[in-house]
């Protein structure tokens, strides 16, 4: 089982707009939830109410500071980071015991906890931090892509996406199929650079993240500068006022562009 | 080897029931699964108006919130001293006697001598009426910390407000400006129309000290200096009256703008609207070169000029005084640059796109709608210009002229209400002001008797104030008075240094919801906790006794004397109602209920049924019959079903009358919880396409607002620039009218309560040294903690066990601080220690920090000495509840001299590398002894 | 990296036990049996025993040792579980060699055949051992080439210098064997010493800009971790010697090495001194192999806070 499937045809997985995320958490916890009672449950908790609380999540959201070239200021941007259920995962291939493993019908990489000896092998092979070792069930965690959510028949279909997606309040996480270039999340990616996270590694990640978008700020305004008017401001407005918009007499009935009258200056 | 076969459709729930969120002030729908009675999953009810499917990060976590260990479980009555943490736990019946006989007494004698104060209620329109029932002026919930600024400004100025009653029009706004703003009330719906406008490439303009969350990914970040907010919209406002771009037509139509305003220096009506007999003000109406009513059809009004009136009274326009204001060069980029911390070509920049946008881009949607002078458009026009501000507005003691200059700035480019701009949210608009006054007045508190009205509303004029004759305040906290005449959400902050001080008077009970005012809904906590504690000569507490309600350990649960412990959100019903802090959408009204969906495991009872069944046991008349027995025998929902406001008007709006089929307006339906559930808990109307603009102004929806009794009678809301109230205060500073501003008071009236919007510098920055403090501290609500209810919660707690002080990185340099260097911080009031981390996206005199993440060890069922206590912090430390001294002696509170909000964003420090660099921040206070807990 | 102390006993137990192995099966082709059974049991029974006690510490660190079976089965991708196959594989030709050439059943011609393959599955488990970590991209300075040579040669260096112990207790102590282990030795040192030029002089051109995309934008820093305890990737991964303690160390190691060199060159007049110098070895493939861990940064710390890896 270690050793890779056949490429599959779908390679499902999850598109992340780093223009978009807030850093709210909402995919961070919506994911604890439902895999603390899904196929990954638990996730454990140490120390829940006491110092030093620390537990097993398989989403978390990081946040950087960005210093563009002819900018004056840092951007933070929020960058959730999860299982990119690689097309050549290491984690997979080292795994001893076939615990580990990528399925053939869409791509997923998931552990079976019943056979994982927790030997964090597959964690160390990772270069994306993706894998969480939960000490009290002595197995790894990751995400499931919600392989428990995306098929269940007793959802509706609406609700058959990750739990982060169906969560983000922004709309920056997108679930669907990477291997179809013209499903949705293809297009978005061929339309905004969507990238691939240390494609040096050669591990070939599903998962994209499209760039922050460049801002619509002082390098690149539309607007052309006010006019400044000679002498008395408070006189030209004065005049303006009188001479714009001394109304004709009311009859009862205006046309939109009476209402919306055009104004000189 | 094969795969191994995982279940992809595992049903691990037995039922899923439909609520709403309590997790924060937004109120989304939500959809709780459970399995053998508990609750596994909660996400997001894709159905509901407000969050249409999504969640946020403390939604998703709601079930450790239900399940924390912090949860209490019984009634306590305290055996030791005030902190000890010393209670007994007695039975529910014992518990209301005590608290029916302790208020009982205090009614009998004088009901003001019972404060009622609550937090982050969400049954206002229950927890007010009580109060009046009960008699006492002494209520609020905790708007007078939080939003009254915003509140306030938005009302006597255009009948609608920020903060979640109103929302950007966000499907057609091409330009956005938000001020102050971070994660907080409508945050779901701002995160995802945030995504809408990415996804369109509307602009996203932040100004705000910090750029973090929404900031961060806006278009544009304007790292403003704390509390200059409105010079900087000053100077937007001075660039486009410059170059004439503003909206003169809606000016002229929909403002006061062209009002006639008496100029008469001196006299007793100067700065009112000249008026006629009928009490209408006028216009100069400019065929017939006479003054005319202002609603008048036939008027054709001048927008500026002075005019003298028949009877010799010089007038001049509305508009005329703001043009005069604003276009002096005061106002110019240049001038307020500096103070501000935004480049000149940026404010002049931001004006030109503002214009651009409103003018080049305008939007007409073929709609047809006709106005409230019965004049027909064929199309519903607008400016996309739109903007939304919250917090850092509001938190200043400048917050109420700052808010009024940004609605200023909105109605100048016509956008309130247009499509592409800032939209109303039903029951909104309302006459600006609300015609609604506070009750309280000498003579109208009573023993045994309900107050004639409610003790929240709005003046309009010295003669609305609670004071008596020599101007003394009539209410505990001074709302209402000469203090904060503009009070509306009364002053929650000053109630327990009132209290102890006896400053107007002492109290005999204290009575509290959800509101953690020992701690960190407190400025000036070590204090609070001293008047907490403070005792008479003869050995009896100065408050003499506190009934505190709350679902959980928090730190003020330990300085009550009776606890009444309430249930989980996910263990009650609720409404958020249409009365109260409504849900609805711009496109039409909502309201939702909560309904239990499962059943406490410990013996606890829902605040709103308690409160009930104490008004029957102290037989106030709305809760009791004539034979004694309750009114609402079945509790919170009995009352949420029956009761009516007026006739056919009831905390839900939908559902009513016979099966159901009323909405707005109609009889009591007995199965109208049951109609909520049936509908996943929520109401929602759309409103038909001609009533969703205009509507201050919209004839079709004014006639319809009237039916649902969101407004008295079908009349414009004719936007106020000119606040003619404020101008009433003045004169009475000046020495006229009936009631007349005590000497003492007087310049401070004349000073600030200017009818037309300016900007002052925040007064602890006024009255301290700017050598000694040079720098502004600011806290932030983080995304993923509300308050202080975060830290119970197991996995929000891992996301932020513990806060550091956050400082740009050149400053640091200038200051010598490395990243995790632990500092002191100072200001005029006191001093705390905490750790440094630096970042760019700061102002850079500015620190701040995340709030709330500071607990006091013991509390929150935390392990004492947890990280919250010992690396946590909290600024409120820092933040005095009073001002300086000054004028002869006497400390205004910290807060807004028109509205008494807290100004705790006005917060001046200074910051040094700490000579003590172990890790733990200071003050640490008295790990306070854990409550025990039956489970 | 974490150093976790039962993956640097395994490793350092049993490189010393196949190493030793494979001196011995190299002693058995080169004199045939042990001069006597005492001799041959008592250092077949280190050998193997260090190498079963390094395998079961490698259970120690497991979640689930009780299914550690399963790590057998993926033989054709991993190994993690190659190493385990040809551990226990190894066991099969080693014993029959230690039972052939101890004497306990007298079979001379079976001696070498055994021997051989003794000597080459030994040498491949512990080659397996060191591909665990020089295939791990995600790791500079396990993913070298000098990495397997490591564990090849201090295998080889410890077991040689424990055989040489032993041999001198047993008093049949050939002055070959002090200059063969001191030669091992100084091969391990250099060997190590290459390694540790090699991996310093690896490029770490890896930036957060890389790990994140985000270097397309500008200079990238870290502002908010995502939680404010550190997780299991920052204790498990994240693990870091401070630079000044690493160097110090290196030179424990070095100086280790050279004086076990010294005592065991010494052991041609005192023989006992290569106990002192077998222990000394052993000290020094203990820290090395803890700096090995210690030393090494994942990638994966560039997600949270690393400049560059």
């Amino acid at each position: 089982m270690t050793s890779l499937p056949p490429p599959s045809a779908k390679k499902l997985g999850l598109v992340i707009d780093l223009d978009t995320c807030v850093g709210c958490q909402a995919c961070v916890t919506s994911c604890k939830e439902w895999n603390t009672q899904g196929y990954s449950a638990p996730l454990t908790d140490t120390n829940p109410y006491a110092s030093d609380p620390s537990g097993v999540w398989l989403n978390r959201v990081h946040g950087y500071e960005v210093k563009e070239q002819g900018q004056d200021q840092s951007r933070i941007v929020h960058f959730p980071r999860s299982c990119l259920h690689c097309e050549e995962p290491a984690c997979v291939t080292v795994c001893p015991t076939g615990a580990s493993y990528k399925r053939a019908e869409d791509g997923i990489v998931l552990v079976n906890p019943e056979t994982c000896i927790g030997c964090k092998l597959c964690s160390w092979a990772c270069p994306y931090g993706a894998r969480e070792y939960d000490q009290s069930q002595g197995v790894m965690k990751k995400c499931t892509l919600c392989v428990d959510r995306i098929y269940n028949e007793n959802f509706e279909p609406e609700d058959r996406q990750p739990a982060c997606v169906k969560a983000c309040p922004t709309g920056a996480r997108h679930f669907g199929d990477l291997g179809d270039s013209t499903s949705k999340v293809s297009q978005l990616v061929a339309e905004r650079g969507g990238y691939d996270l240390l494609p040096e590694m050669g591990y070939k990640p599903v998962n994209k993240y499209l760039p922050p978008r460049a801002r619509r700020d002082a390098t690149n305004s539309p607007a052309e500068a006010l006019p400044r008017p000679d002498g008395s401001a408070f006189d030209r407005l004065f005049q303006w006022a009188d001479r714009v918009l001394s109304p004709r007499r009311a009859d009862g009935r205006t046309s939109d562009l009476d209402h919306s009258g055009k104004l000189e200056g | 080897m094969t795969e191994p076969v995982v279940d992809t459709s595992p049903k691990n729930w037995d039922e899923v029931k439909t609520t709403t969120c309590y997790m924060c002030a937004c109120r989304c729908g939500i959809r709780v699964q459970l399995k053998d009675g508990r609750v596994t999953y909660i996400d997001g009810n894709p159905e509901h108006p407000v969050n249409k499917g999504v969640i946020c990060g403390k939604g998703a976590a709601g079930i450790m919130q239900h399940y924390s260990p912090a949860r209490l479980s019984k009634p306590l009555l305290r055996v030791g001293q005030r902190g000890s943490g010393e209670f007994k736990e007695i039975e529910w019946d014992e518990a209301l006697g005590l608290a029916s006989s302790w208020l009982s007494e205090v009614r009998a004698k004088d009901p003001k001598k019972l404060a009622f104060f609550t937090g982050r209620d969400q049954s206002q329109g229950l927890t007010g009426w009580w109060a009046t029932q009960f008699g006492t002026p002494n209520y609020a919930a905790h708007g007078g910390f939080c939003s009254v600024n915003m509140a306030a400004a938005g009302l006597y100025t255009f009948g609608g407000s920020f903060w979640e009653f109103g929302e950007p029009d966000w499907k057609h706004t091409k330009y956005f400006m938000l001020f102050g703003v971070a994660e907080d009330h409508g945050s779901n719906p701002i995160k995802k129309a945030l995504g809408q406008l990415k996804a369109r490439g509307a602009k996203i303009v932040s100004i705000n000290p910090i750029r973090t969350g929404y900031s961060a990914i806006a278009d544009e970040w304007i790292g403003i200096r704390p509390g200059t907010d409105g010079l900087f919209v000053g100077a937007l406002i001075h660039e486009l009256l410059t170059a004439q771009k503003i909206d003169g037509e809606y000016l002229l139509r929909y403002t006061n703008s062209p009002w006639l305003i008496i100029e008469n220096e001196g006299g007793a009506d100067d700065g009112l609207f000249v008026r006629n007999a009928q009490n209408s003000a006028l216009v100069w109406d400019n065929h017939s070169n006479t003054a005319m009513p202002a609603l008048s059809s036939d008027a054709a009004p001048k927008l500026m000029g002075r005019f003298k009136m028949p009877d010799g009274r010089r007038v001049v326009t509305a508009f005329t005084l703001i043009a005069e204001r604003f276009i002096d060069s005061e106002w110019s980029a240049e001038k307020v640059s500096e103070r501000c911390g935004v480049p000149v070509e940026t404010i002049r920049r931001i004006a030109a796109e503002l214009a651009r946008t409103a003018f080049e881009e305008e939007i007409a949607l073929d709609v047809p709608w006709t106005d409230h002078l019965g004049r027909y458009h064929e199309k519903m026009v607008g400016r996309p210009v739109s903007m939304h501000a919250m917090r850092g507005i509001s938190a200043h003691a400048n917050g109420f002229q700052t808010c009024r200059t940004i609605h200023l700035l909105q109605i100048l480019l016509g956008t309130i209400d247009v499509p592409g701009g800032f939209r109303y949210k039903p029951p909104f608009p309302k006459p600006p002001p609300p015609g609604v006054k506070p009750a309280g007045k000498p003579g109208q508190v009573k023993p045994n008797t309900p107050l004639p009205g409610p003790p929240l509303g709005f003046v309009t004029s010295p003669e609305d104030l609670l004071v008596d004759a020599e101007g003394i305040p009539q209410r505990l906290d001074k709302a209402y008075s000469w203090d904060a005449p503009l009070a509306a959400h009364g002053m929650m902050h000053m109630v327990i240094t009132n209290a102890a001080k006896k400053d107007p008077y002492g109290i005999d009970v204290l009575f509290m919801y959800m509101a953690n005012m020992s701690w960190n809904s407190a400025m000036n906590v070590p204090d609070t906790i001293r008047y907490l504690t403070q005792k008479e000569p003869d050995g009896s507490y100065t408050i003499p006794k506190i009934i505190y309600s709350d679902a959980y350990a928090s730190e003020m649960v330990h300085y009550a004397d009776l606890i009444l412990p309430d249930t989980t959100y996910l263990e009650r019903w609720d409404c958020i109602s249409l009365l109260d802090r409504p849900i609805s959408e711009a496109d039409g009204p909502a309201d939702s209920i909560r309904q239990p969906v499962v059943e406490p495991d410990r013996d606890v009872r829902p605040f709103q049924t308690v409160l009930l069944d104490l008004g029957t046991r102290i037989g106030l008349t709305g809760m009791t019959r004539t034979d004694g027995s309750p009114r609402y025998p079945g509790g919170y929902p009995d009352y949420i079903v029956n009761h009516e406001r007026a006739p056919g008007i009831g905390p839900l709006a939908g559902f009513r009358g016979p099966n159901g089929r009323a909405q707005g307006r109609g009889t009591p339906n007995p199965e109208q919880l049951q109609h909520y559930i049936d509908n996943g808990c929520h109401w929602f109307y759309e409103l038909p396409d001609h009533m969703k603009y205009y509507r201050h102004v919209n004839w079709a929806y004014l006639d319809w607002a009237t039916f649902f009794g969101f407004i008295g009678k079908p009349e414009p809301v004719i936007h106020q620039l000119y606040c003619e109230p404020l101008q009433k205060f003045r004169l009475s500073a000046r020495g006229h009218g009936k009631v007349v501003a005590p000497a003492e008071h007087r310049s401070r009236i004349a000073s600030y309560f200017d009818p037309i919007p300016f900007w002052y510098p925040p007064f602890e920055g006024e009255m301290v040294s700017d050598a000694e403090f040079p720098m502004h501290a600011v806290t932030q609500r983080p995304m993923a903690m509300y308050h202080s209810w975060g830290s119970q919660n197991a996995w929000l707690r891992q996301i932020m066990s513990r806060n550091w002080l956050y400082m740009a990185r050149e400053m640091a340099a200038k200051l010598k601080v490395a990243d995790g260097d632990w500092v002191t911080v100072t200001s005029h009031h006191g001093k705390i220690k905490a750790q440094a981390k630096l970042m760019d996206g700061v102002n850079p005199e500015t620190v701040w920090t995340w709030n709330a993440i500071g607990k006091r060890s013991g509390t929150w069922g935390l392990k004492p000495g947890s990280d919250e206590s010992k690396q946590g912090f909290l600024l409120n430390h820092l933040i005095s509840e009073l001002l300086p001294e000054r004028e002869g002696g006497y400390r205004y509170s910290n807060s807004d001299p028109i509205t008494g909000q807290a100004a705790w964003y006005d917060l001046r420090v200074r910051v040094e590398k700490a000579s003590d660099q172990s890790d733990v921040s200071e003050p640490q206070f008295a790990t306070l002894k854990p409550l025990e807990r039956v489970e | 990296m974490h150093p976790a102390y039962s993956v640097i006993l395994f490793t350092t137990a049993t490189g010393a036990g196949y190493g030793l192995l494979v001196l011995l099966a190299l002693v058995g082709i080169s004199h045939g049996e042990a001069t006597t059974i005492a001799f041959g049991l008592t250092s077949m029974v280190i050998a193997l025993g260090l190498i079963s006690i390094g395998l079961l510490a490698s259970t120690f660190h497991l979640g689930h040792p009780e299914r550690a079976w399963r790590a057998l089965s993926q033989w054709r991708s991993s190994w993690l579980s190659r190493e385990g196959v040809l551990a226990i594989v190894t066991y099969v030709p080693a014993v029959l060699f230690g039972v052939v050439w101890s004497g306990l059943i007298h079979a001379p011609d079976l001696i070498k055949p055994l021997a051989v393959i003794t000597v080459v599955l030994a040498m491949l488990t512990v080659m397996s051992t060191g591909k665990i970590y020089s295939t791990l991209k995600t790791i500079r300075a396990w993913h070298n080439p000098w990495t397997v040579w490591v564990y090849l040669t201090f295998a080889l260096a410890t077991g040689v210098t424990i055989l040489a112990a032993i041999t001198s207790v047993f008093g049949n102590f050939p002055a070959f064997l002090v200059y063969f282990s001191s030669a091992w030795m100084a091969v391990a040192l250099i060997v190590k010493v290459l390694y540790w030029r090699s991996v310093d002089a690896a490029p770490r051109d890896l930036t957060m800009g890389d790990a994140t995309g985000l270097g397309r934008l500008g200079k990238v820093g870290q502002w908010e971790l995502p939680h404010s305890v550190p997780n299991y990737v920052q204790k498990e991964m994240g693990y870091a010697v401070a630079r000044k303690h690493a160097a110090k160390l290196r030179k424990l190691v070095i100086a280790a090495l050279v004086l076990a060199i010294l005592l065991m060159l010494s052991a041609l007049v005192v023989p006992h001194a290569a106990l002192l110098s077998m222990a000394l070895v052993l000290f020094a493939s203990v820290v090395q192999r803890w700096l090995f861990f210690a030393e090494a940064q994942h990638v994966v710390t560039l997600f949270y806070g690393a400049e560059a890896a």
